[in-house]
């Protein structure tokens, strides 16, 4: 390589910066190595985080009872699968499940709701982040009494197809024509996206005044 | 002038324009919070946030490319091979561009078919725009991909930064293929997700807007080659080093193993590291040549770029990424607080530079300074350092209130948005975001306007 007349003596010079093949050996080595682990690292997430691995629940938990608590022993708070609760009180397969489950998060796509909300903390921040929003105290305090319907999933149901008759604030949720169905696959969605175990995000969720 | 020099201009006056799109969706978005029920049901906050978030990447995207194209000829000494193709790449991305936001604009969203997917809206935050328009996509970076290698190659010359911008095309290509699926399970779908949205903001635009700072540095500061590409590798080394275990601070809350906490959170708090480097790098090479340049505007520009790179995306970034107070920080206008600031001082600084170096050259003149530009540099600045103290302001009342206190239901979170506050942060932010559309206006004016001939500033004599 030919020398150039600039740097000698400079802080360049004594940093070796002559040289730039020690560097970008140094790049190219760095980058594998860190592509290589990552690579590992996504196989084993992928085994977790697949539907009915540690993290994530089978999409028909939406037939059972769920919860969140503190667990002591990892020092937050995790999902608690409880004892048989049925979604709009019929018991699904496996297979119903999953095809509500795709209608729910087509749902969720096709009305852009992560461009008001989020979704584990991913989204707009213009609406409330919707992770445990099946576990949110207002559907029984707020929506049920509003809406006149006896259990939370028909609340929801009513609340998702007619948002604007049931404001709850100034920042309201916009009538996004959401059919009967699709109310219904989406409140399944937010039942089964309550069951994911998030190492504890949102934190003390729907604890507040209580005994903690 | 080179032709692929022209396409470059095309492609900075559609940036431009883009970025004025930008502003205006962003000071929209920010009145609903003032006024929520503003055209409620008509035009709702989610289809004006989409337009800002994505007019913002994409007239970033069209900075980079028509940066390249600047360079590429001057780079390797001869014109861009396959100009036609890129020529008409231009077109075809400037008419999905219009389409797309015509079909946001008017259409908004769709029923839960995949014919809303493919050609109304795929729903998912940065890539919105329908499955058609994402294939256009990969067709403009699949050309442009093919102009830089093809030139590289009928040039028979390889240049440290070159070998850089041909590698870094792999992953730019590659991971934009994400944009596609549209998985069940939420959990998987985000996993994917992080990896378009970390791989190429945190990592492969680094190493882009990397490789076209030191082409601009070599040209308006006459930094030597050795010195640019040693600095050059050890970005890519660091950002690398850090950027791609970094991606585990967005794996700590979406369903992933605990694990990522701890590597997440170590490797992104790396992350400040090479953003450091790049702010030594500009004080140093500053030093050397004296604060002597023949382009002011861009001199300046490339300065806000290092320090903004630094403080918005490296120390605002840092604040917020150790997962104890992630817990609480995560998905409240802190987040957009870090977004505004890294997104301005990463990319938006660097293009801005660029494009001064574009107007030097096309007007002729050897030293290019004026008036005009500072109270753009000063305006467009000043709105942002406001805009992020006041998101700064009321994410962590949101924060406090909302997550740490209050539990983050629909109360907490009703609460924490009617703190004073969060108010008064808020406001700040419209205020400062209209500072920040006049500074746009200037800088407009001031590119459009031909520059004076100044007699170059004396020059101080060297030390021995």
């Amino acid at each position: 390589m030919k020398p150039e007349a600039t740097g000698s003596g400079t802080i360049a010079a004594r940093l070796d910066l002559q040289d730039p093949l020690f560097w970008r050996a140094g790049a190219v080595s760095v980058t594998l190595v860190m592509i290589v682990v990552l690579a590992f690292l996504s196989v084993d997430s992928m085994r977790v985080i697949s539907v009915g691995g540690r993290n994530v629940p089978n999409y028909d938990v939406i037939n059972y009872r769920i919860g969140y608590q503190f667990d002591w022993s990892r020092k937050m708070d995790v999902p608690v699968i409880g004892g048989a609760q049925p979604l709009f009180g019929k018991t699904v397969t496996e297979a119903e499940a999953t095809a509500l489950m795709d209608k729910g998060k087509l749902v969720i796509q096709s009305r852009n709701c992560m461009n008001c909300h989020t979704i584990f903390g991913n989204g707009a921040y213009y609406g409330p982040d919707l992770t445990k929003s099946w576990l949110d105290p207002a559907w029984s305090q707020i929506w049920m009494p509003m809406t006149g319907k006896a259990t939370r999933e028909d609340a929801m149901v009513e609340f998702l197809m007619h948002p604007d008759k049931y404001p709850t604030w100034t920042r309201q949720m916009p009538n996004l024509n959401i059919s009967e169905d699709e109310a219904r696959a989406t409140v399944a969605y937010l039942k089964w996206l309550s069951a994911i175990d998030t190492n504890g995000f949102p934190a003390n969720f729907g604890k507040a005044n209580t005994s903690r | 002038m080179y032709r692929s020099q022209k396409l470059s201009l095309r492609y900075f006056g559609a940036a431009v324009a883009l970025f004025g799109v930008m502003i205006v969706f962003g000071l929209l978005s920010a009145l609903y919070y003032l006024h929520p029920s503003l055209l409620f049901d008509v035009f709702n906050f989610s289809t004006s946030k989409t337009l800002h978030i994505d007019t913002l990447v994409i007239w970033l995207l069209m900075g980079f490319l028509g940066a390249v194209y600047w360079y590429l000829p001057k780079e390797l000494g001869r014109e861009v091979e396959g100009m036609w193709l890129a020529e008409l790449m231009f077109w075809i991305f400037c008419i999905a561009v219009a389409i797309v936001a015509a079909v946001f604009i008017f259409v908004q969203y769709g029923s839960s078919n995949e014919f809303t997917l493919w050609f109304i809206n795929q729903g998912r935050k940065y890539v919105e725009a329908p499955r058609w328009a994402t294939i256009g996509i990969v067709a403009v970076m699949a050309v442009f991909a093919y102009n830089v290698v093809a030139t590289c190659i009928k040039a028979h010359k390889m240049t440290g930064i070159m070998w850089v911008l041909v590698i870094d095309l792999v992953p730019l290509l590659v991971v934009y293929l994400d944009a596609f699926p549209a998985i069940t399970n939420m959990s998987v779908d985000l996993y994917w997700w992080w990896w378009l949205v970390h791989m190429w903001v945190e990592s492969t635009w680094e190493v882009l807007i990397g490789c076209v700072m030191a082409l601009v540095l070599m040209d308006v500061m006459g930094t030597s080659r050795r010195i640019v590409e040693a600095w050059l590798y050890i970005e890519v080394m660091l950002v690398l080093g850090a950027g791609i275990l970094g991606l585990g601070h967005h794996y700590f809350w979406i369903g992933t193993p605990e694990y990522w906490l701890s590597i997440g959170g170590f490797f992104s708090a790396l992350e400040p590291l090479p953003l450091l480097g790049m702010v030594v790098h500009a004080i140093y090479d500053a030093g050397t040549h004296r604060m002597k340049t023949t382009n002011r505007p861009a001199f300046y520009w490339i300065t806000a770029e290092a320090f903004g790179n630094f403080i918005g995306a490296g120390i605002w970034g840092f604040m917020m990424t150790l997962p104890q107070i992630n817990l609480f920080s995560h998905g409240t206008q802190w987040t957009v607080s870090h977004g505004h600031f890294a997104f301005w001082g990463a990319y938006a600084c660097g293009v801005i530079a660029v494009l001064y170096v574009a107007k030097q050259q096309v007007s002729g003149v050897n030293f290019l300074d004026g008036r005009a530009w500072k109270w753009g540099f000063g305006l467009l600045n000043l709105g942002m350092i406001g805009m992020v103290m006041g998101l700064l302001l009321a994410g962590m009342a949101q924060a406090f209130f909302g997550r740490a206190i209050g539990g983050s239901t629909l109360m907490a979170f009703t609460t924490a948005s009617e703190n004073p506050w969060f108010v008064s942060g808020i406001y700040a932010r419209f205020f400062f975001g209209v500072i920040f559309a006049a500074g746009y206006v200037v800088l407009v004016y001031d590119l459009l306007t031909a520059p004076k001939h100044l007699p170059m500033p004396q020059a101080t004599p060297e030390p021995a």
